[in-house]
């Protein structure tokens, strides 16, 4: 259970405070209601190229990173497809620093042409050591585009390609902080050894005299339901043949997620599991095997993916996945094994309440997603989940026709 | 009107307190350590055992002693264990590093009563049987071959083995070095290695007495064995001399980076002064290595430098992934900043920068009370007790420029450096 208090400020800023006096820490998230998905598909890798700006000094603060670390602090961020999140961690006696430097690039940037010069380069060494110069690395920059036609998904946070953020110019990069980041479309969450009255003067002192800005009315297109299935082999210089299959799923504030990320689980959660137990150690037909949900905000993806063992043939590796997806659509798995990932569900989620970061981060996603209360009726929607449903849903997911197959076979045997 | 351009005022960090733990040994010749805080109701226990020596003609033995911990009992099979860890939502997980093996349990107390004699039968009676010596081979080797296609992996396991030689901190893992597992050798070793008489047992969450008294009795009355423990020789380490080993990879479009040499270890007097010295090159994102080659030059995502402290040796290490263009001027950069570091001194502003990084960054590491186990183990395997914190946070406030100048003759010297290089220079 996590207690948390809510206010919003008159810029309509939300803010969310979680009291934790065992820690002498605090931490201050704030989420930006932009992701990848808002780009232009001309533009693409924008908000993560802006995520490393956001670092390049504000109005009035020339640096950011030093005066944070000189009250013993550090930060960091990420971008996904639907949010950029940004975080502090530090000495809850020094809290003010952060107010101070997040309410002032929330502001105003003042990043010049050299900031936005090295960024831009960093962002290419980024692209290049985790999605071009690893074996498998550039997956996502395949898959998507085959499982997207129309969606924003159909790009990666990376971007589609490194002349994109090459390209980027200082007032592309202006218009979109103008665009989106404005308190009307962020969540600020403080965690720790904090009070929340504390938190609502210091948020009312540095947060409220920011303009409130335009608001973003997102309008994106919705993809179309696949009609056939997708097929894409590449022939890569990898060290092993490699299968992914993506199957279209409903958006993350569907209940039918929860059902679909149990049907992963029964898949591949720990050695128990259905593909690890069956493929992996019975079959002997795969090295690695898993199941997951992409958990985005838009309708997103069941993947299962697996590395065939050398002497198996592709056929047979893609054969041997079907036949076990074929069996959760026909047959009710055991009550059994439906309550066990239930168990999983429910430790998981008070081991994630050991770190005051993680619980920030959750309350400022559910916040976002319509209601922070949700962080502590999660679990309870899943235990909801019956046999049925498990049954009806696999069959409505795993439909050759809702497929996108992705092969990668390795030089050596193609 | 608000000042937005001066900082709000800064609070020094004063103390930094990290949980006693109880100390317990109990009949069958475990030590134990408990330490109680928070209020989630969940218990992580970590049985941790030295590591046997290392055996050339076995050399990836101790590695698949761990890995292999949880495929099967007398009793039990491998699918029956991982059935019910699976069930009680638990995770259970064999951790293998330089100097230790160890068995992790991470549960919700009410079903401690469910698992703990269960695992004691996997320390008790674990068999590997040779089906699932079969399927680690298979498995391992297919995931070896994909990580010799990643440049990173294979400069940390040449410049590993440039310091250490054929030794259990040195050794590099060949595919055919797993058609050599059997089960009468991993039984053995599992005899010699896996017994209450090696091990060290770590409690900790929100421990009542009635919990730690079901835990005291379990392990007492349940894991009985007599034997002793086996004398562990001090290994002697071959180091190559100082040079630059270039591994080249065809189209690589990044090199990797692993430059550094053996160092000293936790428990030398200036091994605290030495963390300040590394913060300031490359110990977080504010570093000098940082700012020159990613923040200024833009040549790579990451760098940043490390000491590792083990058992019998420590060193120091820098490592990054920087363009093929730009690797050789990285190269060059590296040494300009070590060498800036003993001829310069570091300007007041930024030692007190580093330092109070520093601090919080070790307030920062307590968020719970796993993290103040995590920080008592790293003390207690290094010889030390608690008492090293108050010593730590004393020296990092104490020290001057004079003497991270001295400290920077003393302990880095970029002629005397392994470097290694994978990719294109």
């Amino acid at each position: 259970m996590v207690k948390y208090n809510r206010f919003i400020l008159k810029n309509g800023l939300r803010v969310l405070v979680h009291e934790a006096p065992e820690t002498p820490m605090a931490v201050v998230n704030i989420l930006y209601d932009v992701g990848a998905r808002d780009e232009d598909p001309e533009q693409t890798g924008f908000a993560h190229l802006f995520e490393h700006l956001m670092f390049g000094g504000s109005l009035n603060i020339p640096q950011y990173d030093k005066p944070l670390q000189l009250v013993g602090g550090e930060n960091n961020a990420f971008t996904s497809n639907d949010i950029t999140n940004y975080y502090i961690t530090l000495p809850a006696v020094n809290i003010e620093t952060a107010f101070w430097l997040e309410s002032d690039r929330m502001l105003s940037l003042a990043f010049g042409e050299k900031s936005l010069e090295v960024q831009r380069n960093v962002v290419c060494e980024e692209f290049k050591q985790r999605y071009l110069n690893q074996p498998y690395g550039d997956v996502w920059l395949k898959l998507r585009p085959l499982a997207y036609k129309k969606h924003p998904y159909r790009w990666a946070t990376i971007g589609k390609e490194l002349s994109h953020i090459e390209n980027a110019k200082i007032e592309d990069v202006k218009a979109f902080f103008k665009k989106h980041y404005n308190p009307q479309n962020a969540i600020l969450v403080v965690a720790g050894d904090v009070k929340t009255d504390e938190i609502k003067l210091l948020a009312e002192k540095w947060f409220e005299p920011i303009p409130s800005g335009e608001s973003y009315q997102r309008n994106l297109p919705i993809e179309p339901e696949q009609q056939e299935a997708r097929r894409e082999t590449v022939y890569a210089d990898v060290p092993t043949n490699s299968i992914y299959i993506a199957f279209h799923m409903h958006s993350r504030t569907d209940d039918r997620y929860y059902s679909a990320d149990l049907i992963s689980d029964l898949l591949s959660q720990g050695q128990s599991s259905r593909l690890y137990r069956r493929l992996l150690k019975e079959q002997k037909i795969f090295s690695e095997i898993n199941a997951y949900v992409t958990g985005s905000i838009d309708a997103g993806l069941f993947v299962v993916e697996g590395k065939p063992l050398p002497e198996i043939s592709m056929e047979t590796a893609e054969e041997a996945i079907w036949d076990e997806l074929e069996k959760m659509k026909t047959d009710f798995v055991l009550d059994y094994e439906l309550e066990k990932v239930k168990n999983k569900i429910e430790s998981t989620m008070v081991f994630s309440e050991m770190s005051i970061l993680n619980k920030a981060m959750n309350l400022a996603y559910f916040e976002l997603l319509g209601d922070a209360e949700q962080i502590n009726t999660e679990t309870e929607k899943y235990l909801t989940i019956s046999l049925e449903d498990i049954k009806n849903f696999s069959a409505d997911l795993f439909r050759k026709e809702n497929s996108s197959t992705l092969i990668y076979l390795s030089q050596a045997h193609a | 009107m608000l000042n937005r351009i001066n900082p709000p005022a800064f609070h020094p960090i004063e103390n930094i307190n990290i949980i006693n733990p109880d100390s317990i040994e109990l009949t069958n010749g475990v030590k134990l350590f408990v330490f109680s805080a928070g209020e989630e109701d969940l218990v992580r226990m970590q049985w941790v055992f030295e590591n046997a020596d290392f055996q050339p003609t076995k050399p990836i033995i101790n590695s698949a002693l761990s890995a292999m911990l949880l495929e099967g009992t007398s009793k039990y099979s491998s699918a029956q264990i991982a059935e019910k860890i699976d069930f009680y939502g638990a995770y259970l997980f064999p951790e293998y590093s330089y100097d230790h093996t160890s068995l992790n349990l991470i549960t919700l107390t009410k079903y401690l009563d469910k698992l703990l004699p269960f695992i004691i039968e996997i320390l008790n009676d674990a068999i590997f049987p040779q089906q699932e010596i079969d399927t680690y081979k298979r498995n391992s080797k297919q995931a070896l071959k994909i990580s010799l296609e990643k440049n990173d992996y294979i400069a940390r396991r040449q410049f590993n083995n440039a310091l250490f030689g054929k030794s259990s901190y040195g050794y590099i893992q060949e595919a055919n070095d797993f058609d050599q597992l059997n089960q009468d050798d991993l039984q053995s070793l599992f005899k010699e290695q896996i017994i209450p008489a090696n091990c060290t047992l770590f409690v900790s969450g929100n421990i009542s007495s009635t919990t730690l008294n079901y835990i005291n009795n379990c392990i007492e009355d349940q894991w009985i064995n007599k034997s002793v423990k086996s004398k562990v020789t001090i290994p002697v380490f071959k180091t190559l001399p100082p040079q630059q080993i270039l591994i080249e990879k065809e189209k690589a479009l990044q090199s990797a980076i692993r430059i550094g040499q053996l160092s000293i270890q936790r428990s030398h007097a200036d091994f605290p002064t030495f963390q300040v010295l590394n913060a300031t090159l490359g110990g977080y994102f504010g570093s000098r290595l940082m700012m020159n080659i990613r923040e200024d030059k833009g040549y790579t995502y990451g760098i940043g430098s490390g000491l590792a402290s083990m058992k019998y040796a420590g060193f120091f290490t820098i490592s990054s992934e920087v363009g093929t263009a730009v690797c050789a001027d990285t190269l060059k950069e590296i040494e300009f900043e070590i060498n800036r570091l003993k001829t310069e001194k570091i300007s007041e502003e930024e030692l007190l920068l580093v330092k109070n990084y520093l601090l919080g960054s070790m307030l920062g590491s307590l968020e719970n009370v796993f993290s103040h186990t995590d920080k008592f183990k790293q003390a207690y395997f290094s010889g030390l007790t608690l008492d090293y914190y108050d010593y730590y946070t004393q020296q990092v406030k104490d020290v001057t420029a004079e003497d991270l100048l001295v400290l920077a003759n003393k302990y880095l010297d970029f002629d005397q450096m392994i470097r290694v290089i994978v990719g294109k220079i």
